[in-house]
């Protein structure tokens, strides 16, 4: 029985949470990582894209709650989503047609291109502060759980609960559809082909006629998808505020790069490696620990390895293993 | 004398602002023939090949294909026009399958490709059999087929190749050269630079021995491995 | 040898900041003006730090936040006086844990370079980097919590060595060095968005240790009533002598001692100013800067005639980040407070490249001129922004919207900033005094 408790709690504090953060910087790393293997830099402004998708989101999400349109059970935000993603991927092909387009007409080297980035990321986070505001919100409605954990012990009589919420199962939900959805477009459809084409040899894309204007429209499109979902995903599951999302940028970067930049699968394993550590390394193991342990064993700390505000350096000290042992990640990533 | 298919004619110009590398350089493939460059090393061959496809500005001279002038068109455009190129290194995208690799050599045709896959897995039949393995995972000889066979995609009048038996063993050159034959057969015209100059004048129709970016000696294959000058400056006698 | 040309366009653009500067002693007040310059000198200081490394050596380090708050930590531990208490509670057993923490890693190190690669170096090295970890945590547990329970409200944290403020700008200085060592050890010789990446991910590290580690520095219950070089305000208006001089001067003895103290930290930070500059300048100009260059726009070229380009690099990743932990230093001490809770990275890493890059990467001068102008632009675009908007939003009603965006002004700044960036780098990408 205290077997069984301990594995719940294990599910309950480390496995959902951890498969939910997961997803949600899979999907991040994946924005990156594209625009790393087609437009060939570090995107530093890529947080502050995901935060502008999910504020457009959060104001049509109050939008429609002001109007009574509802999508109960499921919570509004999932109906303003599209809307978010149009205004994003607007945002992003205007910053491109405006700033990048330029620099990738002189083919200026990729330092330059990362620092262009930072002056988009300013404007973005100055943009999104300046309509919604530095403050917390949260936008999330709809039913809070899936599972309770009171309901859960009953059903079981275990003395540990579980409990899913619905954002992270809509967050696990959405996240499997859309990567299926991107690899079914990556790998079967001819202009998903003359993506992966570009960016592994891209003066050979040039002799076979793909027009490259075309392939980076179309990765600001997905870029603008992915990180308008990465960001309402994150921001039900958690909450919005424009400095957290910008500070998101360190574990996605950590992800792209840890499953190789440039390389999708890569990104989405980067993605829960990271999670992953990031929760265990900061989960107060006490709770697992006293199921497990005989009496006389039971630690008297939390038993937690590093305290949570310490996260930031479990992404960077994967981030410096991986690009100290395996420069080019987990599975092969390119080099610009 | 009618004019060949593609000329380029008189080509003089070098890349971006730097010196001239061509000298009034002229070099032409008739229909279905096969012409080679050939030369020393820094002779120019490449440049000349990559000044007919207008991958650099030529200060003078003409390019002409079929009868049209299309010294001003970009490469991309020349390819539409039926020109294809298969460049000496990177010439194939190593991350997609052989199959998607001749797919998008065909990116520029909308009509059904089915039939020219066909054609390029009757040519080479070791990629039929790898279709769905990652280009870059072939072997050298492999990857030379699958970058001429991208090329051919495009169901081009005009294959020109950079070097194609860079790199590979004597056997595999020597197949290679017959596959290209067999190209010509179907009536492309190829246009090849190449460092085996005896082999590659054995096949070729028309050759051309490049100096310092001038033509230095031009004539059918047959005539310039005969010819005693040829022979001692270039063929190792 | 020719005369030194004067470039009138260069002196033009100091000219013009100083303008600025004076205009807004007269518009608003020279408390403000003279606040501007002071953080201006800082700013200069910072940007010719990071001039250095991407100027000089073109490397990208975006982690000035981090060595900024590394030099605010040195004025506290400089400074402050020791808790004596907290230093009985846990003191030595706090040393005992960081020397315990340090073997562990530097014990892993050696492991690493000693053992034979395989499975038992991979199992030896987790065995000895884990029961360190559970030995360090075992020590320093305790003694953390002995340290922080000594009176909590006032000091609970260990305290500085109650040295002279000022010995805090070298010691920051050394402090930023040590850490950019490591940065450099691990990180240099990566690709330029790798080292990006990893300094960006030091920095946070760096001010989350600050935040939390309340035994260090107090943590988020900031450190103040820091000593100051300079006298206090109050002492001087007791100075008899001083206001006499101050009422000869016309000036009231309240605004007299805050401009005198003000002032003084200018002239100061001037004199630290002209010492950086003397110095980058004479850097330059020597062999070294020099081969800095040439590595910088040939690396390949570099190495090929034998440079030790990682060396180099090192050199002077190191040398500029000691130059910015020096001005962090310098800033906490003109705060007389050290507050861990506001080192952000947009303003402390991103704010100092818009300073560079617009100065103009690779000029000293420039880096300075940048990192005056755009911080009057950062403090000053917030109460010109809402001069407009009051302008702007006078015909509307009053209501939500009216007050919204008055209220979003403050974030119009971030914005400028990041257009001033773009606009630069697109129309004068070489900035404002480019490098000869």
């Amino acid at each position: 029985m205290d077997f069984l408790n301990a594995i719940v709690a294990i599910a309950n504090y480390v496995l959902i949470p951890g498969i939910a953060y997961g997803s949600q910087l899979a999907l991040g790393a994946l924005g990156v990582t594209l625009i790393y293997g087609i437009l060939r830099f570090s995107n530093f402004a890529h947080g502050d894209t995901m935060a502008f998708g999910t504020m457009v989101t959060i104001l049509f999400t109050w939008w429609f709650q002001s109007l009574g349109i509802s999508i109960a059970p499921l919570p509004t935000a999932l109906l303003a989503l599209p809307f978010g993603i149009v205004f994003t991927a607007l945002l992003l092909l205007g910053t491109d047609r405006a700033v990048y387009r330029f620099y990738r007409e002189k083919r200026a080297a990729p330092v330059i291109l990362v620092i262009v980035s930072m002056g988009v990321m300013f404007i973005m986070n100055g943009l999104v502060r300046f309509i919604i505001g530095p403050d917390e919100q949260r936008f999330a409605d709809g039913a809070r759980f899936l599972i309770r954990a009171r309901d859960f012990k009953q059903w079981t009589g275990l003395s540990e609960g579980l409990a899913i919420r619905t954002s992270q199962a809509i967050t696990v939900v959405t996240a499997v559809a859309v990567v299926a959805l991107l690899f079914w477009f990556l790998m079967r459809t001819r202009t998903g082909k003359s993506m992966r084409a570009y960016s592994d040899n891209e003066d050979l894309a040039l002799l076979s006629g793909i027009n490259p204007e075309r392939v980076v429209m179309y990765t600001w499109l997905i870029v603008a998808a992915l990180a308008t979902i990465a960001g309402v995903l994150y921001g039900l599951d958690k909450s919005f505020k424009p400095f957290t999302y910008f500070q998101l940028l360190l574990p996605i970067f950590a992800s792209a790069v840890v499953g190789g930049l440039g390389n999708p699968i890569g990104a989405i394993a980067g993605g829960f490696v990271v999670a992953f550590s990031e929760v265990t390394i900061t989960y107060a193991w006490k709770k697992v620990l006293v199921y497990l342990l005989p009496e006389s064993l039971e630690p008297s700390g939390l038993a937690q390895l590093l305290s949570t505000d310490y996260k930031f350096a479990v992404s960077f000290a994967l981030l410096i293993i991986v690009l100290l042992f395996k420069p080019t990640g987990l599975f092969k990533g390119k080099t610009v | 004398m009618s004019e060949p298919f593609l000329i380029g004619e008189k080509m003089t110009g070098g890349y971006g602002k730097g010196p001239d590398i061509l000298h009034e350089c002229t070099i032409a493939v008739e229909k279905g023939e096969i012409a080679v460059i050939v030369g020393p090393n820094g002779a120019g061959k490449s440049t000349a090949m990559k000044a007919v496809f207008g991958m650099l500005d030529i200060r003078g001279g003409s390019v002409r294909l079929d009868g049209e002038d299309i010294t001003r068109l970009t490469p991309q455009a020349r390819v539409a026009k039926g020109m294809a190129f298969v460049p000496q290194t990177s010439n194939i995208f190593t991350s997609l399958t052989v199959e998607e690799n001749l797919e998008m050599g065909a990116f520029l045709r909308h009509d059904d490709i089915s039939e020219t896959m066909e054609q390029v897995y009757g040519l080479f039949p070791i990629l039929r059999e790898k279709r769905h393995q990652a280009a870059g995972e072939l072997s050298g000889g492999q990857r030379q087929q699958v970058a001429v066979g991208r090329a051919l995609m495009t169901q081009p009048t005009l294959l020109m190749l950079d070097e194609p038996t860079a790199g590979v063993s004597p056997i595999v050159m020597d197949e290679l050269f017959d596959r290209i034959i067999e190209v010509a057969r179907t009536g492309i015209s190829i246009l090849m630079v190449e460092q085996n100059a005896r082999q590659a004048l054995a096949i070729a129709d028309k050759g051309y021995v490049l100096v310092q970016g001038r033509n230095a000696y031009t004539g059918t294959g047959r005539e310039l491995l005969d010819d005693p000058e040829v022979r001692k400056s270039f063929l190792g006698g | 040898m020719t005369a030194m040309k004067v470039n009138w366009k260069n002196v033009a653009l100091f000219a013009l900041v100083a303008v600025l500067i004076v205009a807004t002693g007269f518009v608003q007040s020279w408390n403000t003006a003279l606040l501007i310059l002071n953080m201006g000198l800082i700013s200069a200081i910072m940007s010719l730090g990071v001039n250095l490394q991407w100027g000089y050596a073109g490397l990208f380090n975006v982690g000035i936040m981090g060595l900024v708050a590394v030099g605010g930590l040195a004025t506290v531990l400089t400074a402050m006086p020791p808790v004596k208490e907290a230093w009985a509670a846990g003191g030595m057993r706090m040393m005992l844990a960081l020397a315990t923490g340090a073997a562990t890693i530097g014990g892993g190190i050696l492991l690493y370079k000693r053992m034979r690669p395989g499975r038992r170096r991979t199992l030896a090295l987790m065995l000895w980097l884990v029961g360190g970890f559970f030995l360090y945590r075992a020590l320093f547990d305790p003694a953390a919590e002995a340290i922080e329970a000594v009176n909590p409200a006032s000091t609970g944290y260990l305290g500085g060595a109650a040295l002279p403020v000022l010995l805090a700008w070298p010691l920051g200085g050394l402090m930023a060095a040590g850490v950019a060592w490591l940065i450099g050890k691990t990180a240099l010789g990566l690709r330029s968005d790798y080292l990006a990446i990893a300094t960006l991910g030091i920095a946070e590290i760096i001010v989350a240790v600050m935040k939390n580690e309340d035994w260090l520095d107090r943590g988020v219950k900031n450190v103040v009533g820091i000593p100051r070089p300079l006298p206090y305000e109050v002492d001087l208006q007791r100075d008899p002598g001083f206001v006499e001089t101050a009422s000869s001067l016309g000036l009231d003895p309240v605004t007299a001692s805050t401009l005198f103290v003000k002032l003084g930290y200018g002239l100061m930070f001037t004199a630290v100013l002209v010492i950086v500059l003397v110095l980058a300048e004479l850097a330059l100009r020597s062999p070294w800067g020099r081969m800095m260059r040439a590595i910088r726009d040939n690396e390949v070229a570099a190495e090929a005639m034998g440079k030790d380009v990682v060396a180099r690099h090192l050199q002077v990743f190191i040398l500029g980040s000691a130059i910015v932990g020096m001005a962090g230093a310098m800033m906490t001490t003109l705060d007389g407070q050290l507050t861990p809770g506001t080192y952000q990275p947009l303003r402390y890493t991103f704010l100092i490249w818009v300073m560079v890059i617009v100065g103009g990467s690779g000029n000293n001068w420039g880096a300075i001129l940048g990192g005056f102008l755009i911080w009057f632009l950062w403090v000053q675009v917030e109460p010109l922004g809402k001069m407009l908007m009051d302008l702007l939003t006078a015909p509307l009603p009053d209501g939500a919207l009216k007050a919204h965006l008055l209220e979003s002004v403050a974030h119009m700044r971030l914005f400028t900033m990041g257009l001033i960036l773009l606009l630069v780098l697109r129309f004068s990408p070489r900035g404002l005094i480019p490098e000869k």
